[in-house]
């Protein structure tokens, strides 16, 4: 996820990473990992607890003042976290209208990634 | 060249959803969308999200999702059936490519897929559903899906900022991060692939940004490695 500060939104967090901020800690499927009681204030997020916490690597670029925090990791660990499938949501190329994976709840789904180059 | 399974599977509750992953964003990717005329969502992913979402590193793969959004197969290499990409460089005489292409040619055409098998049980998933026994187990489909240590996590990020500092039109500053993104994750052919693809087009060839090049780096792991098999 790409920052220009270590305070991220909560919602804006949510959206992009699949984790969600509940009462016992940052979750996502059955894993819930307790943050410090600072770490949430005023609808936003304290980026260095969160990626110490959940692992996530947090990489600076200083020349233009940029963080991005990468998905959390972990010697055991892999891309899926649960086997739910993670909202997705991108402009559709027909329409430049946004999409989510989700709206297709109630049909089966063959996500298929490719590429021009 | 999903559309034509996707009509044949459409009616029995079935849909594509493609995602081309492609920094260069609209104008490198709607005229192949445009050209087979989808009629299913066509989607763009900038900045390779489905990378860090779903464990993707190459293309193409697929990966299926059930009825609830739950994912029953984690991404792998997918094809519909056959793969055109290898039938248009079957019928190439490549006698008649520079020798550097004549090598690029010699490799592709080692790598390994196998549409028909793919296909094959596409089709008894979207007729049988959990019954499928190509339908994993939540369990099972997380430990299928990529690995992720802390260096492919890194990897992610560095990736991310590049594409960031190029679609902002500072093409120089993403060379460092997606140098340091194929570093750490070697095996993620979509960060190195897409990175070549600005220098050198053709042949995704070695140049002064990187010092890898498609050529050298399939050889490294042996063409016939490219795709990893699908265990079904």
């Amino acid at each position: 996820m790409l920052l220009d500060s270590l305070r991220v939104d909560v919602a804006d967090f949510e959206a992009r990473t699949g984790w969600t901020v509940q009462p016992q800690g940052l979750c996502q499927g059955d894993v819930c990992l307790p943050l410090p009681e600072t770490a949430i204030a005023g609808g936003t997020l304290d980026v260095e607890a969160v990626a110490e916490r959940a692992g996530m690597p947090l990489v600076h670029d200083e020349a233009h003042n940029l963080w991005a925090l990468g998905p959390a990791a972990g010697r055991d660990r892999h891309a899926l976290t649960t086997a739910a499938a993670p909202e997705l949501e991108l402009p559709d190329l027909r329409t430049g209208e946004k999409f989510r994976l989700s709206s297709l709840r109630g049909q089966k789904v063959l996500l298929l990634a490719w590429a021009s180059w | 060249m999903w559309q034509e399974l996707r009509e044949e599977l459409h009616p029995k509750g079935f849909e594509v959803v493609t995602v081309a992953l492609d920094v260069g964003g609209v104008e490198a990717t709607k005229q192949f969308v445009d050209k087979a005329n989808a009629q299913h969502p066509s989607l763009l992913d900038e900045a390779h999200l489905v990378d860090e979402l779903f464990g993707v590193v190459n293309v193409p793969n697929g990966v299926w999702i059930n009825e609830d959004q739950m994912i029953v197969r984690p991404a792998e290499p997918a094809f519909p059936g056959r793969n055109p990409v290898m039938e248009s460089f079957e019928k190439l005489d490549v006698s008649t490519l520079p020798p550097d292409v004549a090598d690029i040619m010699a490799e592709v055409k080692k790598i390994k897929s196998d549409p028909a098998a793919y296909k094959a049980a596409l089709l008894d998933w979207v007729e049988h559903g959990a019954d499928s026994p190509y339908a994993l187990e939540p369990q099972e489909v997380v430990a299928r899906s990529h690995a992720r240590t802390d260096d492919k996590a890194r990897a992610a990020a560095h990736f991310e900022l590049g594409q960031h500092l190029h679609r902002n039109g500072d093409h120089p500053a993403a060379i460092p991060h997606w140098r340091e993104a194929h570093r750490l994750q070697p095996d993620n052919w979509t960060y190195k692939r897409q990175a070549w693809n600005f220098e050198d087009p053709v042949r995704q060839g070695h140049t002064d940004a990187y010092d890898s090049s498609w050529i050298e780096d399939v050889r490294k792991i042996g063409a016939e490695n490219y795709y990893p098999v699908v265990d079904l």
